[in-house]
């Protein structure tokens, strides 16, 4: 997306964030600092010298490194031979390429071992060998696009150690997020982006996440608390001994039982990868069950076609919503019709209904503040948070009995994830049953009235939504934790301090605050 | 919003035009590399045009490439790649002429029968690769190309003189059909316009419908869109493949019919083989659009029965095969450039009016905030 007037700076041996909506350009101005995209106007300058960088190599010889979203790793080479891949000219491919790894590695403390094979190593260690790629070929300045949004908790705290080691170096990172209370946590300065342009630069010391957001949106800062219980005792769905196989009959799901009752939400946390796509594909019906049943409002829907299961009232957010979602080159419209083709107001009989279906579009686009010149451009052209609202409009416009939400508000910005979080509570209230999945742990916590642990296929520990703590959270999720999750002493103490802090600030945004609080805290917490 | 639209349509007809510019303009280096004139033989070529017995010509060869072209544009839009359209096509004829040849219902019966025969036939062949790729995961390219070769074998045994075949001097016939199911031409003052062009409209028709306007039309372009999202939107995935299939079949089916029941009434070796390779370019072409279609096989005909006459003026008559293959390189690379460039200047476009409508909203709001 376009931006205009952007003016920020980052000074030496210092972690600078940018945080801004979706769509607002933060990709595109880091395009810009990447070399990947020319700028119309405006000049960019490294210690003092104004550049112009044409291409990633140009960024890279001026010690601009980027460490992307999503990982460029080689699966099955080792991390030496993805670090020097491309470099082969710095320091040769052998022991000399070792060494310097080595130093890198030790000089921030890395923690990388060279002659690990990519393919064995976890999330949080794939980050810290794309960290080093980086600091190889000589950067000076890290650019890290959304670096915690596949970590946990703690992992997130052990990047932080690893960027405050970078910026002793006199190293400058500039640091993309979402979530405010890590920027808060991290950052030295803060340069808040709203709608391609620069809004205001903040520091953390002088700054609430609640000020923060604020700026951010440009209005009152939301957050994912669910009022009053909505539960009922009716259930709406009940999946009982579920099991899926993987090839070679691996199990993927096992022995996956819950029920959702309408109007309740049920959040599922767990590390990416651990179950939850395939528990999506079993109820949407991409995969069949191996055993077990699943029954929507009583009805046994195991064998069920995905089609009949939608026209059912099974609304889908599905995690990716590119290869699930959309229609990347078709007009919105179309994408309107995508999943209920054979439902008012996109059909009459068996005749597509191309006049209502672009009316209900254009209702779509208005009601879920869509930001798109038309309905008639294709889906690919809007940023990410909006053709999420475009889905999340499209499911919800369909009065769904039970919606499977996986990161409901994914790549969406604050002001967006309000509405999308109110929609879900209001249908809610009406009865609606939510399967909630996201990375986001504040959202699953905030929004659930249940909340369940999958690890490895399996759920292994239930908890209590108003009493959990992301860090318990989190570790659960890595295996460390099974069964109910009780609050321990030391939870209790960093809860007593959070009500404190909530009744000091005297605002409903106490889940925020938590979110900073905890991630300021945690280092000590965890001192192991 | 009318903007987004106009430069639609430009951008789907500015593929095909450079395609066209480019093809032309490579045809005439490689007359110019011959030593022959570069310009002359479009002009001898642009005058057969005007002849109103070249005009039926092309206007009869359209039609069967057209009825083969839509076949394949089915499969295309669902990322089907039927390339057994030749197969289909020259089977489904056969059989028609073997069972017009030994059945004789009144008219109105016989023909419809005859056109319900072809399309079985052609469904029934093209079902075979469809069940192989949605039971056994066979790609439908490998398996309709290997059924291409068998039919050709199938056609040969089936027509020999001690099965089915009737010799006619050193021909090998099916035997002349029963005239009832001959249908008569459109007579005109260049000859006789197959009959069967009335269905080729039909189909046209049909297949404009069928995909823009029904919910099968809808999964069937979802599921060649994106097959994930199709499956995930409620698309039984395995069933359109072998539907898709199915249709694409039973279309290459009907696409010997204006000439089988028009002109010859009978299968025989003279009959024409290739059909369905030459659809492939013309689908192509004419972007899958029912209407694109047309002007590629009209283009496509006249490039075949004009070229004919370059012989006598001294050029050989393959420069038009030269363009025909230049043609379709050119189409697959210039869609393909047009693509990538509409979508880009699309994502501007729309950034740049969000950007705009940002800038106003947000002088306003400093306005308002201080």
């Amino acid at each position: 997306m376009a931006n205009h007037d952007i003016h920020f700076s980052v000074r030496k041996g210092t972690v600078h964030a940018l945080v801004g909506e979706n769509g607002a350009g933060k990709s595109t101005l880091m395009k810009i600092l990447y070399g990947m995209q020319k700028p119309d106007e405006g000049t960019i300058a490294i210690n003092g010298e104004t550049v112009t960088l044409g291409s990633p190599a140009d960024a890279i010889t001026r010690g601009i490194g980027m460490v992307h979203q999503h990982f460029m790793l080689a699966d099955q080479l080792t991390v030496l031979e993805n670090v020097v891949l491309g470099s082969e000219k710095l320091h040769g491919i052998g022991g000399q390429a070792r060494k310097k790894i080595k130093e890198i590695s030790d000089a921030y403390g890395l923690g990388v071992r060279p002659d690990a094979m990519v393919e064995d190593l976890g999330v949080a260690d794939r980050q810290r060998v794309e960290i080093l790629k980086v600091l190889y070929r000589g950067a000076r300045t890290l650019i890290l696009d959304e670096p915690t949004a596949v970590l946990v908790p703690q992992e997130v705290d052990a990047l932080f150690d690893n960027l405050r080691e970078l910026k002793a170096e006199g190293l400058s990172v500039i640091f993309i997020s979402h979530k405010l209370g890590e920027v808060l946590a991290v950052a030295d300065e803060i340069t808040v982006i709203r709608r391609g342009t620069t809004v205001g630069t903040a520091v953390p010391s002088q700054t609430t996440p609640r000020q923060l957001a604020e700026l951010m949106v440009g209005s009152a800062l939301p957050t994912p608390e669910t009022s009053d219980s909505t539960v009922t005792d009716r259930p709406m769905i009940q999946v009982d001994s579920l099991r899926l196989e993987g090839e070679g009959g691996r199990a993927l799901l096992d022995d996956i039982s819950f029920t959702i009752h309408e109007g309740e939400v049920l959040g599922i946390a767990g590390v990416e990868g651990n179950g939850q796509t395939e528990l999506i594909d079993a109820l949407i019906g991409l995969k069949g069950a191996d055993s077990g049943t699943i029954r929507l409002a009583g009805d046994e829907i195991t064998t069920w076609p995905t089609r009949k299961r939608r026209e059912d009232g099974i609304g889908y957010i599905p995690e990716d919503r590119h290869r699930h979602g959309l229609l990347l080159e078709s007009p919105l419209w179309e994408n309107r019709i995508l999943g209920h083709v054979t439902e008012k107001p996109n059909a009459k009989g068996v005749w597509l209904d191309l006049k209502a279906a672009q009316a209900d579009t254009k209702r779509i686009v208005e009601e879920y503040d869509v930001r798109t010149p038309g309905i008639d451009v294709t889906a690919a052209s809007l940023s990410g948070g909006n053709q999420q609202k475009l889905i999340v409009g499209r499911e919800m416009s369909h009065k769904p009995r039970f919606l499977i939400a996986a990161h409901p508000t994914r790549g969406v910005d604050v002001g967006a994830q309000a509405q999308i979080w109110d929609q879900i509570r209001e249908a809610r209230r009406e009865g609606l049953a939510v399967l909630l999945i996201s990375a986001d742990l504040d959202e699953l916590i905030g929004l659930s009235d249940t909340l369940r642990v999958i690890y490895r296929g399996k759920l292994v520990a239930d908890a209590d939504p108003a009493t959990i703590t992301p860090e318990e959270l989190g570790s659960a999720m890595t295996g460390a934790a099974t069964g109910h999750l009780e609050r321990d002493e030391d939870a209790e103490l960093s809860a007593a301090l959070l009500l404190e802090q909530a009744a000091r600030e005297d605002a409903p945004a106490a889940q925020d605050a938590q979110d900073a609080d905890n991630a300021v805290d945690a280092p000590e917490d965890e001192a192991r | 919003m009318k903007k987004f639209d106009k430069e639609r349509v430009l951008l789907a007809l500015a593929g095909p035009a450079i395609a066209l510019v480019v093809a032309v303009a490579l045809t005439s280096i490689v007359l110019l590399i011959s030593g022959k004139s570069p310009f002359e033989p479009y002009s001898i070529m642009f005058e057969q045009a005007t002849f109103s017995d070249i005009q039926v010509l092309i206007v009869n060869q359209a039609t069967m490439y057209y009825l083969a072209a839509v076949a394949v544009a089915v499969g295309f839009r669902m990322n089907l790649f039927n390339i057994g359209v030749d197969g289909q096509y020259r089977l489904a004829a056969m059989t028609t002429a073997l069972v017009g040849a030994h059945v004789a219902l009144p008219s109105f019966l016989q023909v419809p029968m005859l056109i319900l025969v072809a399309m079985l036939t052609g469904a029934f062949w093209a079902g075979i690769a469809g069940i192989l790729k949605t039971t056994r995961g066979v790609s439908e390219v490998v398996s309709t190309i290997m059924l291409n070769a068998i039919a050709t074998s199938l056609i040969a045994w089936l027509t020999q003189a001690e099965n089915f075949g009737v010799l006619s001097g050193n021909n090998t016939t099916t035997g002349l059909m029963s005239e009832s199911g001959w249908i008569p031409g459109i007579e005109l003052a260049g000859g006789k316009i197959y009959g069967l062009i009335v269905l080729a409209v039909i189909v046209g028709v049909a297949y404009w419908l069928v995909l823009g306007r029904t919910r099968f039309g809808f999964d069937l372009r979802a599921t060649g869109a994106s097959e994930s999202a199709a499956a995930a939107s409620g698309v039984n995935a395995k069933r359109m493949v072998l539907t898709a299939m199915l249709i694409s079949g039973a279309l290459a089916g009907i696409a010997g019919l204006p000439l089988l029941l028009g002109h010859s009434h009978t299968y025989d070796l003279t009959f024409p083989a290739g059909l369905g390779f030459t659809a492939i370019g013309i689908a192509l072409l004419g972007r899958n659009h029912p209407v694109g279609i047309v002007f590629a096989s009209l283009l496509w005909a006249w490039l075949d029965k004009a070229s004919q006459e370059l012989d006598y003026h001294g050029y050989d008559k393959e420069i038009a095969v030269i363009m025909q293959g230049l043609i379709v390189l050119a189409v697959v690379i210039s869609y393909e450039a047009v693509r990538v460039w509409g979508l880009k200047r699309q994502q501007q476009r729309v950034g740049e009016e969000l950007a705009a409508a940002a800038r106003k909203s947000k002088n306003s709001e400093e306005v308002a905030a201080r």
